[in-house]
């Protein structure tokens, strides 16, 4: 089954491009602003993703309907932590704590400072 | 309990390979055949039917006599009561619904109604009920390890699944935890051969809305099954974890939420109700329409809302969840989503009365079954409406009530379902006629038994029965003579039930010699796998059929007979 | 032999290339169902940052350009074998499977090193977190390679070319889930 009707792009100057991506995302947390670390750690992950989908796997080249199957599985992803973040990251309640978790953070944002 | 399953390990070798010959192993055995494939689904499900059937003697033999032995079993302790109900649950919904429903049906339908020699890969669907059967194996192992099997009940949840000093069976838990997980690669793979199967390899002319309703559901039913089973595997791994290495993902000591299991759990288990369902609507769909010489009410209408279901099912899970200490807030959203998906299934049961309607309808046993199928269903339906309401729920959770809807919504799906598909299209799987009397005698007793069994079980859960009661004597205030007749009468029921099951697989194996030859099409039915001979030969088309209309018209003005084949010109 | 079934393209797209991407599609959500566990947890615990603080980013960054650059002699190897050259494609592969192979070692000496130190899978639900996300990921390397070698034989013979993008695909998968755990383990102190 030969493919000859893709049009190959130069892959090379993306793979480029995704290694420029690479030492960027690397580099961000060197400035020390939480923001721009948020942003060039997981902005620059959807982006390389994005890059990589649509090159190496041609996602668009395929018939629409892939690109909506894919999303549709991403979109599940982001359901099933709608309705289960707002119970799991709750660390007391009415009746209920969790003690332990508790004294974990209690004690964590002094040493977090230590490392930056 | 080990002297059942070693007769069932015999039964179902025998089923396989009694002639012994290097050909018939090839033929029956190693098969890459889909037709093939799908019996050894259909027996290897019918095998462990009968597992899960005994353990559910042994329970509810506990409940009405507690603490005499019961008979073929012995003494029931708590801890093997625990592990008879947890396995029933695995076995009934794991190894009985999903091998029969989707894989034994969309093996044997989906290549013959969508026009195909086979499935698209053959050799990955062999592999796929390998792996099923050697998940079958390793589930029915975790009862002969130290501690015994798993006793944490079907949804595992932890701490009571994760650690051994709760669940008394460390490496029982583990082996059940790999048998679930092995099942469900095994499903993924047959999954992707179905969903491919139908989407890329129907034959020509037959467009999206020419495809029978029950390849549409099993398809979507794999579809849902693929999407949902993904959390749910990170989570068993995680489980799996915190069993055999000690760490604390659903442990509040250490940083970890026993809720997160329970939302990676029902994100899964509620779909998985409709994973079964919907080829079951599906089958129902077919035996309705042949036997009411009717064109099905509204197919597009049944498509959507198919649909609509698959999606809506994503969104309900948490309603399982309105007692163990989730955000009030969600609990809202969860109830209103519940209520909502009742509307596509009530919707879909009205399409099939309206189908009924005004046909010509020919009462045969597969049309008893299908008939059954939407009275029961409805009684599990609504009963679902209680519960899915959060106030109810609250003082329903985990009694005898749920119990008995959650057998009326599956006991109509795995048993009266395929009851309906086995009958229906029992004469092309296997040439012959069943016997319509043994049939409709098998009907009656096991819809009439089933009745009996589970509408005690509703008074019951209102009258406040706890679900994980071993023995109700320590619980004077449950161990009343109302209370205990109306165990004692379900646990005869049940015995009734399985006793009728016996006439069933009579008829099956005799028929299998002495039943009357079928012929090609002897129900007059439309669709492809009606147009080839019975059995099927090997590659099922001399010639590759061509698609020219839907899989429903029956009885169109004008024409001399009363159905048209989608293969025929004209 | 291959059955008249597989040969149909109803939907426009081979039979082969529709089900890797329901392959991808239900990892997808495996991967899905980890990863937003653990964020969930990330999140509500800011202690976590402590633990992460010892990981180490530059390996996960080798590792990273690694991976991006196995996915760019896969989809040279598919480039190769839509060109015919089979025996071009079977070199690519063979590149690509060395590289999942330095991937590996280098993961291998990593965990030797944080073990070795003390930051086991039992240490703390982060390093839990860390050793499963990477070890599934992991697992899915090794069975790529193992695919990959199988194709890449055939390849060289000029069979079965068309399993050359197939085998890719997955192969950039594999590549993509990496692209997000590496922030989320290693770059997220």
């Amino acid at each position: 089954m030969s493919e000859s009707e893709h049009h190959h792009p130069n892959y090379v100057k993306i793979w480029a491009i995704l290694v420029v991506l690479l030492v960027v995302s690397v580099l961000g947390p060197e400035l020390g602003i939480r923001s721009v670390t948020l942003f060039t750690a997981f902005g620059i992950a959807i982006i390389k993703a994005y890059m990589v989908a649509k090159n190496f796997m041609h996602v668009s080249v395929e018939p629409r309907f892939v690109t909506y199957l894919l999303m549709t599985a991403v979109l599940f992803v982001v359901l099933f932590f709608a309705g289960t973040a707002p119970d799991v990251m709750n660390a007391e309640g009415t009746n209920w704590e969790k003690s332990s978790w508790l004294a974990a953070e209690a004690s964590a944002p002094a040493e977090a400072e230590n490392h930056h | 309990m080990a002297e059942s399953v070693e007769t069932q390990a015999a039964h179902h070798e025998d089923a396989h390979g009694h002639h012994g010959e290097m050909s018939f192993v090839s033929k029956y055995v190693f098969s890459t055949d889909h037709k093939v494939i799908a019996m050894q689904y259909l027996f290897t499900g019918m095998a462990m039917a009968l597992i899960g059937g005994f353990m559910a003697y042994a329970f509810r033999m506990q409940l009405a006599f507690p603490g005499e032995a019961v008979p073929g079993y012995g003494i029931v302790s708590a801890a093997n009561y625990n592990a008879l109900v947890t396995n029933h649950g695995t076995i009934m919904i794991f190894w009985v619904a999903m091998p029969v429903l989707i894989a034994a049906f969309g093996n044997f339908l989906i290549p013959l109604m969508c026009g195909c020699d086979d499935m698209v890969f053959p050799k990955i669907n062999r592999l796929s009920y390998q792996i099923f059967l050697l998940s079958a194996v390793v589930l029915i192992s975790s009862f002969f390890v130290e501690g015994g099997g798993f006793g944490g009940a079907w949804t595992a949840y932890p701490p009571l699944s994760a650690k051994a000093e709760y669940s008394l069976t460390k490496l029982g838990s583990s082996i059940w935890l790999v048998a679930v997980a092995l099942e469900f690669i095994a499903f993924l793979l047959g999954g992707i051969n179905f969903v491919t199967t139908a989407m890329n390899s129907r034959a020509p002319g037959m467009k999206l809305y020419d495809i029978p309703i029950v390849v549409w559901m099993i398809v979507v039913a794999s579809i849902l099954f693929m999407v949902s089973v993904g959390p749910l595997i990170a989570g068993a791994f995680m489980l799996l974890f915190d069993q055999t290495l000690g760490t604390q993902f659903y442990d509040p000591d250490g940083a970890g939420d026993p809720l997160l299991w329970q939302h990676l759990f029902w994100f899964f288990g509620h779909p998985e109700v409709y994973v079964v369902l919907l080829p079951a609507l599906g089958i129902v769909a077919e035996v309705i329409t042949t036997f009411s010489r009717k064109k099905l009410f509204a197919y597009r209408t049944v498509l959507y809302t198919t649909f609509g279901t698959g999606v809506l099912s994503f969104t309900v899970w948490a309603h399982h969840q309105f007692v163990a200490g989730i955000d009030p807030r969600m609990a809202n959203i969860f109830t209103l989503t519940t209520l909502l998906i009742s509307v596509p299934i009530a919707e879909l049961c009205f399409v099939y009365i309206a189908t009924l309607f005004g046909g010509s309808i020919r009462l045969t046993t597969p049309m008893l079954w299908a008939l059954a199928f939407i009275a029961e269903f409805l009684i599990g339906g609504v009963t679902g409406i209680f519960l899915g309401a959060s106030g109810s729920d609250i003082y329903l959770h985990d009694t005898y009530f749920v119990l008995a809807h959650f057998h009326y919504t599956f006991y109509p799906i795995a048993i009266i379902g395929t009851f309906a598909g086995i009958t229906y299209w029992y004469p092309k799987m296997f040439g012959r006629m069943l016997n319509e009397t043994l049939g409709k005698i098998h009907f009656w007793g096991s819809v009439i038994s089933f009745n009996v069994i589970f509408i005690p079980l509703f008074v019951l859960g209102i009258a406040g029965q706890h679900r994980r009661i071993f023995d109700y004597r320590n619980f004077p205030e449950l161990a009343l003579p109302q209370y205990q007749d109306l165990r004692i009468l379900a646990t005869f029921a049940l015995l009734v039930m399985l006793a009728f099951q016996v006439v069933f697989l009579y008829n099956f194996f005799m028929s299998l010699f002495k039943g009357e030859k079928a012929g090609n099409n002897p129900w007059k039915a439309n669709t492809l796998e009606w147009t080839v001979p019975s059995p099927p030969p090997h590659g099922n088309f001399a010639e590759m059929p061509t698609v020219y209309r839907g899989p429903y018209e029956y009885s169109t003005p004008g024409r001399d007979e009363d159905y048209w084949p989608q293969n025929v010109p004209n | 032999m291959r059955p008249i079934a597989n040969t149909r393209s109803v939907t426009g797209i081979p039979t082969g290339r529709l089900a890797v991407w329901w392959i991808i599609v239900s990892e997808i959500v495996i991967f899905g169902g980890l990863l937003g566990s653990y964020v969930m947890y990330r999140l509500a615990h800011d202690s976590w940052a402590n633990q992460a603080a010892h990981t180490n980013t530059m390996a996960g960054a080798f590792n990273t350009l690694v991976l991006l650059t196995s996915s760019l002699s896969a989809v040279l190897a598919h480039k190769a074998a839509s060109e015919g050259d089979g025996k071009k494609a079977a070199k690519l592969l063979g590149a690509t499977i060395c590289g999942g192979a330095v991937f590996l070692t280098v993961k291998a000496f990593e965990w030797t090193h944080e073990i070795s130190i003390g930051y086991t899978i039992t240490s703390n639900t982060f390093w839990s977190f860390y050793y499963t996300a990477a070890g599934l990921h992991g697992l899915h390397v090794i069975a790529g390679m193992i695919i990959m070698g199988i194709v890449a034989k055939d390849a060289a013979k000029g069979r079965e070319l068309h399993r050359v993008e197939l085998i890719g695909l997955y192969w950039h998968f594999v590549d993509l889930v990496w692209i997000f755990l590496f922030p989320l383990l290693y770059i997220a102190k």
